[in-house]
Formats: C-alpha cells, sequence, structure tokens
C-alpha cells in the first residue's frame, strides 16, 4: 500500500505542477497585457487586474501543496526501504533486511531512481519556501519565478514517472534483497548527496529569478537582492558537499588522493565555478545597479551546469563509482530536458536581453571590473573543466575511446586557478566604480612582501618541490593577509557581517590552497609487504606490523591489522582493516588514518602473500588543510548569508509601513 | 565609459575568455588524452611509448604471478584476440582476480609490455570492458 501511496501523491503532485504552471503563465500574461494596454490608452482596466491579481495569488497555495505532495512521496519511499518491503524492485535491487537502519534509510538514495525523486523533493520544498518567504519582490516577477520552478517540476515528473518509477513492485517478491554496495554504507553517503542536491536545486531557484525577471523585465537589484540569498545558499551547500564530497573518497577509498578528476567530481564542480562566479556578480547587480545581462545569463549558465552534472551522473554516459544508470531511455529523456530547459532559457535571453538597459557603469580599475575579472577566470576554468569532462563522451560517441585524466585538468586549470589568487588578493582592496591603479598598487605591496618571504623561506627550506607546489605555497600567505585587509582600520564590532564572511571565505581559499600545495609537494608514500613483527618507515615515522586479528561488525567481518606507529619517543597505534561484506559479497580496504597538527599518517592494509602483508603508508604533510579551507569557505558563506539575511529583514520592516500607506 | 560601449567591452572580454578557454583546453587535450588501447590494438599498431594510455581486456587465468617484493605482480591482459604482458605495483582492487574485466592505466614499454600505475576493477559487478569477448552490456544483450 505505501508504494502506491507515494506513487499517488507523486502523481498529485505532478497536476499541482501543471496548474501552478498554467495558473502563473496565464496571471503574468494577463498582468502584463493588462498593463502594457493601459500605459498606451491612459486608462485603467479594473476588472483584468483583478483577474490577473486572483490569478497570481492562487499561484503561493498551489506550490506549497506541490511541495507537501512531494514530501509525502519521498516519506513513502523512505517508509518502504525501512520496513524492508521486498515487493518493491528498487528495496530489492539495492537495500537487505540485516542492513543497519541508517544505510536503510540513507539506501533510499543512493540509488538511480531514489536519488531522483530526493531531488524533485528538494524541488518542490524550494518551490513552497518561495512562495511562503519571498516578501520583497513585486507579485508578478515572483510568480513568473514560481511558474518556471513549476516547468523545471514538470521535466522531472515526466521522468520518474516514464524512465526511473521508484515505486515498481515486483512480483513474486524475492525472499532478500541485492544489498547497498558497501563502499556506499557509510556515514558520509547519509549526507553527501543530498547537500549536493540542495545545491543544484538552489541553483534551479536563482534560475527561476531569473526567468521570471527576464519574463516581467525587472532585472535590477531588487531582483538581485531575492535571487542573491538563493545563489549564496546553493554556493555554500555545494562547498559542503564538495567538500565533505572530497574527503569521503579521500578516507573510503584508500587511494590516499582527495581529488580524481572523475566525471562526477567534476559534476559537482562545474555548478560550483558557476555559482561562485554567480554570487560576485548578483553582487555588483544589487549592489551598484550594474552587470544586469551578464548576471541573468550566469544563472542560466549555473542551472545549466546542475543539469549537465546531473545528465553526466544520471544518465550513465559515465562509468564510474557513482554512475547507477544503464538505461538508454534515461540518457535520452534526460538529454531531451537537458536541451529543452537550456535551449529554452537562452531563447527567452536573446529575445528579452535587448530590452534589459545597460546597467551603471564603471571605470577599468574599480571592483566591478576586478569582480568581473573573477568571473572571466571562473569561466574559462569553468569551460576548461566542461571541455574535459564531456570530450571523452563526445570521443565515445565518434567511435574513439579515450579518458581525460588528472595531467589534463592539473595543466590547464591550475595556472588559471593561481592567476585568479592574484585577482582574489587584489578585488576586495578596490573601490567601487572607480580607483586608481597606484593606490592598488601600494595597497597590494603588504600581501606581495608576504609572497616574497614565503617564496625566501621555500627556496632554501624546501628546493625542488616543482613548479606548482611551489606557485601555490608562495601565493597562498601573499593571498591571506591580502584577505584580511579588507578590515585593516575597521572598527570590527561594527563590520558586517557580510564583509566578515568575505574574509573567511577569501582566507579559507588561502588555507585550502596551501594544503593543496603542500599535500603535493610534501607527501611521502610507502609500499611494503612486512611479516608480523616487522617495521618499515615513513616520513619521520616508524611503523611496526604488530598483530593481525579478526573483527566483527553489523554486516561485515574483518581482518584488522594493529600497526604500532612510533616518531620521537611518543607512539600510537593505528588499525586499518579488509572488510569482507556479503550482501552483495565484496572486499574493502578500510583505511586508518591519524590526524597530527602538522598532517596526517593515512594506512592501508592490502593483501597478504605467503605470510606476507602489504601495506600502503602515506606522510601527508598538512593535508587537513584542504578540507579546513573547504570548511572556512563555507563558513564564510553562511556569515555572509546572515548578514545579508539580517539586512533584507532591516530594509524591509522599514518599507513594509511606507507601502501600506501607499 | 558609456553604458553601450561598456557592454560591448564585456562581451568582447566573454568572448576572449571562451575562445582561450577552448584553445588552453584543445591544445593540452593533445597530449594529455588517454587513449584505450585492447591488446589486438597492440598487435596490429605499435602503442605510444611512455604516453598515459589505458589498457584493457580480461586477466588470463593464471596468468598472475607475484614478484619477490611482496606488493608487484605481472600478469597477462587479453581480449581473447592477443595478449599484453603488464607489471603493477600497488595494492589491487578488490574485484582484481584472474578471468575478470580489468583496465590499467599507466604506459607502454619499448618492448610493447604495460607498466600500470593503477588497476580499475570496476565496482559495479556488471561492468565491462568495451569489447570483451564472451559477455556484452546489458543494455545491448536486451536489444539483440
Amino acid at each position: 500500500m505505501m508504494a502506491e501511496a507515494g506513487l499517488a501523491a507523486l502523481w498529485l503532485a505532478t497536476a499541482f505542477a501543471l496548474l501552478q504552471l498554467v495558473l502563473a503563465a496565464v496571471g503574468v500574461a494577463i498582468a502584463m497585457r493588462t498593463e502594457a494596454a493601459e500605459l498606451a490608452r491612459g486608462v485603467v482596466h479594473v476588472s483584468a487586474r483583478e483577474t490577473a491579481s486572483e490569478l497570481m495569488r492562487a499561484v503561493r497555495p498551489v506550490a506549497v501543496v506541490q511541495g507537501v505532495l512531494v514530501v509525502v512521496a519521498f516519506a513513502a519511499l523512505v517508509a518502504v526501504f525501512v520496513s524492508s518491503d521486498m515487493s518493491v524492485l528498487l528495496v530489492v535491487d539495492n537495500s537487505h533486511s540485516l542492513k543497519p537502519l541508517i544505510y536503510k534509510i540513507a539506501g533510499t538514495w543512493g540509488n538511480h531512481e531514489g536519488s531522483m525523486l530526493l531531488w524533485v523533493m528538494v524541488l518542490g520544498l524550494a518551490g513552497a519556501f518561495v512562495a511562503l518567504a519571498e516578501r520583497s519582490l513585486d507579485a508578478k516577477t515572483l510568480t513568473a519565478t514560481l511558474g518556471a520552478q513549476a516547468l523545471i517540476a514538470l521535466g522531472f515528473y515526466a521522468y520518474l514517472a516514464f524512465a526511473s518509477n521508484p515505486f515498481t513492485r515486483i512480483n513474486p517478491a524475492p525472499a532478500d534483497g541485492n544489498g547497498l554496495n558497501p563502499l556506499l554504507q557509510d556515514p558520509g553517503l547519509a549526507f553527501h548527496p543530498p547537500t549536493l542536491y540542495l545545491g543544484y536545486v538552489g541553483l534551479s531557484v536563482a534560475f527561476s529569478f531569473a526567468v521570471g525577471a527576464l519574463v516581467t523585465r525587472e532585472v535590477g537589484p531588487r531582483f538581485a537582492r531575492a535571487m542573491r540569498p538563493w545563489a549564496l545558499g546553493a554556493w555554500i551547500l555545494l562547498t559542503i558537499g564538495i567538500t565533505a564530497g572530497s574527503y569521503w573518497a579521500y578516507y573510503e577509498l584508500g587511494w590516499g588522493g582527495w581529488w580524481f578528476w572523475d566525471p562526477t567530481e567534476n559534476a559537482s564542480l562545474m555548478p560550483w565555478l558557476a555559482a561562485t562566479a554567480l554570487l560576485h556578480s548578483v553582487t555588483v547587480l544589487a549592489t551598484r545597479d550594474g552587470l544586469r545581462a551578464w548576471t541573468i545569463m550566469l544563472a542560466v549558465v549555473a542551472f545549466s551546469m546542475s543539469m549537465v552534472g546531473t545528465f553526466l551522473v544520471r544518465s550513465g554516459v559515465l562509468v564510474s563509482v557513482h554512475a547507477f544508470a544503464v538505461d538508454p531511455t534515461r540518457g535520452t529523456f534526460l538529454l531531451g530536458l537537458l536541451a529543452l530547459y537550456i535551449g529554452g532559457a537562452l531563447l527567452l535571453f536573446g529575445a528579452r536581453i535587448g530590452t534589459v538597459t545597460a546597467g551603471t557603469t564603471f571605470e577599468l580599475v574599480s571592483r566591478e571590473a576586478g569582480l568581473v575579472l573573477n568571473n572571466l577566470l571562473l569561466s574559462v576554468v569553468l569551460g576548461i573543466v566542461l571541455i574535459g569532462t564531456i570530450y571523452p563522451v563526445i570521443a565515445q560517441a565518434m567511435g574513439v575511446q579515450l579518458s581525460i585524466g588528472p595531467p589534463f585538468f592539473n595543466k590547464t586549470a591550475g595556472p588559471i586557478a593561481l592567476v585568479l589568487m592574484i585577482a582574489l588578493a587584489g578585488g576586495p582592496l578596490l573601490r567601487w566604480r572607480r580607483d586608481s591603479a597606484r593606490t592598488l598598487g601600494r595597497r597590494m605591496l603588504v600581501p606581495m612582501g608576504a609572497s616574497a618571504l614565503a617564496l625566501l623561506v621555500l627556496l632554501i627550506a624546501a628546493p625542488g618541490i616543482g613548479l606548482m607546489p611551489l606557485l601555490g605555497l608562495m601565493l597562498a600567505p601573499g593571498l591571506a593577509v591580502g584577505s584580511v585587509m579588507p578590515l585593516v582600520g575597521r572598527n570590527l564590532l561594527r563590520t558586517p557581517l557580510y564583509i566578515w564572511g568575505m574574509v573567511i571565505a577569501h582566507v579559507g581559499v588561502a588555507v585550502a590552497v596551501a594544503g593543496m600545495a603542500s599535500d603535493t609537494a610534501f607527501t611521502r608514500e610507502r609500499l611494503v609487504a612486512l611479516h608480523v613483527g616487522d617495521s618499515t618507515d615513513v616520513g619521520p615515522f616508524q611503523v611496526t606490523l604488530k598483530s593481525i586479528a579478526p573483527a566483527l561488525g553489523a554486516n561485515w567481518s574483518a581482518l584488522e591489522a594493529e600497526l604500532v606507529v612510533a616518531e620521537r619517543g611518543s607512539s600510537f597505534t593505528l588499525k586499518p582493516q579488509q572488510r569482507f561484506f556479503s550482501a552483495p559479497p565484496q572486499v574493502t580496504n578500510e583505511s586508518a588514518i591519524k590526524t597530527l597538527w602538522n598532517g596526517q599518517l593515512y594506512t592501508v592494509l592490502g593483501r597478504e602473500d605467503a605470510g606476507r602483508w602489504q601495506l600502503r603508508l602515506w606522510w601527508k604533510p598538512f593535508v587537513t588543510l584542504i578540507w579546513a579551507g573547504g570548511g572556512m569557505i563555507a563558513i564564510g558563506g553562511m556569515v555572509s548569508l546572515l548578514g545579508r539575511l539580517r539586512r533584507e529583514r532591516r530594509v524591509a520592516k522599514r518599507q513594509l509601513p511606507a507601502e501600506a500607506l501607499a | 565609459m558609456k553604458a553601450k560601449n561598456q557592454r560591448l567591452a564585456l562581451i568582447g572580454a566573454a568572448l576572449v575568455a571562451l575562445i582561450a578557454a577552448v584553445l588552453l583546453a584543445m591544445s593540452a587535450l593533445k597530449d594529455q588524452a588517454a587513449f584505450y588501447y585492447k591488446p589486438s590494438d597492440v598487435a596490429t599498431q605499435s602503442p605510444p611509448v611512455g604516453k598515459a594510455v589505458r589498457l584493457g581486456g580480461m586477466v588470463e587465468k593464471g596468468s598472475i604471478r607475484k614478484q619477490p617484493d611482496g606488493v608487484t605482480i605481472d600478469f597477462v591482459v587479453t581480449d581473447g584476440v592477443a595478449k599484453t604482458p603488464v607489471r603493477f605495483t600497488g595494492v589491487t582492487p578488490d574485484l582484481f582476480r584472474e578471468g575478470s574485466g580489468v583496465v590499467a592505466e599507466g604506459q607502454f614499454q619499448g618492448d610493447r609490455s604495460f607498466v600500470a600505475s593503477n588497476l580499475l576493477a570496476k565496482h559495479d559487478e556488471r561492468y565491462m570492458p568495451p569489447d570483451a569477448p564472451g559477455k556484452r552490456p546489458k543494455s545491448e544483450t536486451a536489444a539483440q
């Protein structure tokens, strides 16, 4: 029954999305036509105005109901998984009655159909939230925005209904399920995909705002201030998702790497790059009323990238840890949706952008220009990552098998990222509208001094570490110093939160880059086969294989190595495992990691052969800075979001009485 | 600067950035794209030496030889037509075993043998390296 209830809720949600779209489209169309007619003839059409506003007022509750219905559908699927209902095909394929409860729940979205349902649930919730909470935008633009949301949702409802129904029954029902891939049985899975999806969906809301503003021709600071929290929120969630995903891959895969330029990783990086550009340009639009068309375009690009990401991961064109789907109709369907949304948005952009007048201008040396430079560099990186990610797919379609790996991305995106760091240090030191190159140069002296000092120290203390890590470690201190400088001379208690947010996020970039460069430059690796009792050394540590013993978990058994690690008198123990899962039958390497103040010791237990055990050991100095930096970037975003929301509320409070009088 | 000129300048800058990205990516693709080889390709055409490529096929039964250091193995990859000897140093992935599919990342040596820096045995047991003999990917079987 539960599965049928879920399916019914899903169909009802679809119907409400259709209603939402029709009401919004008709309402906005009547309102705009009435306004144009009134303007032309100088009369007031009271009845037409009322019809339009009644239609538009109905859109909000419809959006809320749609959100509630899709939550019900998702809850039904979770219930089916929790009760291990083996008459539902999806549960059979992806769950097992013996699995711990948390992985039964997480298993709901650890598969193709379930994750798509999660996608639309978040989309529906976001739509409901916009309908309930958005107060500053004019009714027409808001209604058009909700209409665009409904259109996006409809595509995904259709996709679920026709190509990925999560509630399909199986008859006869098997005794038990196939289980969840052991690699995915990890606390990281419970939070990593939902976070990314929230980010993707946040970008779809930003996109809907952009479509709404294009439809009603209201591209200005007001629209920018309504869209900004969504762009910022989406960006924060993507940052968290990417950082957490990177750490998950680092400790779970046991390969010692934190970024593999895997297509699915790129699928989350590309929307992040676009969102980063978007949230910087939307600031120019909100505060200076500049970069109007540019910001709209970035909103389109950011959403397109999250669609491309969804397509790449979900269509099965990629072979990867994450790519579950193998059904070619799904790929075709998703590609169709992708073409429809992006093509439609670009058409609307082309048709309407001529009527969006240019905003306020600025000089070549100004904060705005700095932000344009930031946008351009991010776009170049985005373009490179996009080409590197989809090129193998295109080549395969033409009959050539190839893959694009880290060397390509490191050689192309790496240098541009370093240039971006320089722009990042200088940008916040510029004044809005107009500044002089000479004063910028003077302000940049301190960060440049920090970088010069870092270079000197590196050349003496660590010669021969390679050009890219050297540049990274040299630029990071300069960027950190430059990022803090906007605080100099301010009353720190009175400094607005969004400036604190910017400073924290920018310092976070410096911290993360320092971690990446340090990992590349200083990592020591050791691969050995040891008898029990033997020792080896890696970096400053001496590692002894003390014993091998069996261990037991809820749904796995394991062989566990006891490694005694000694360093200058002190010692500690690490216990890497080889885990054997029974459903599905699979062996995984559970790495054991010791985090010290100056880095991580990373150990993996390999195979046994003739009494010797393979051990893979890494000493990774300051590798933790990568995720610490990622965390700082996300926290900076949150602080900034908090500051913006507070300010908006204050402004709204001040405006409300005035509007009530008028 | 006038508003119209500014917009033109921005469009110009965006186009330059776009073209730069494409050119940079294309030039790097020429050097860095790792092409995919099967043992039969190696037999008919001479593979590039010292360039990052991928080799895919099945691990031949009975071909895995362990080296004295305990972490290096030699094995043979076959596609049913030809065979290529491979050497790998490291911890082999969980699903790596004789008679199952493997994709090796690494470089060809002068003698047409292959040194792998990484082995991929796909986590999905339904995964098959393209054009492997015997089995076909699920979707194609369904179409036949």
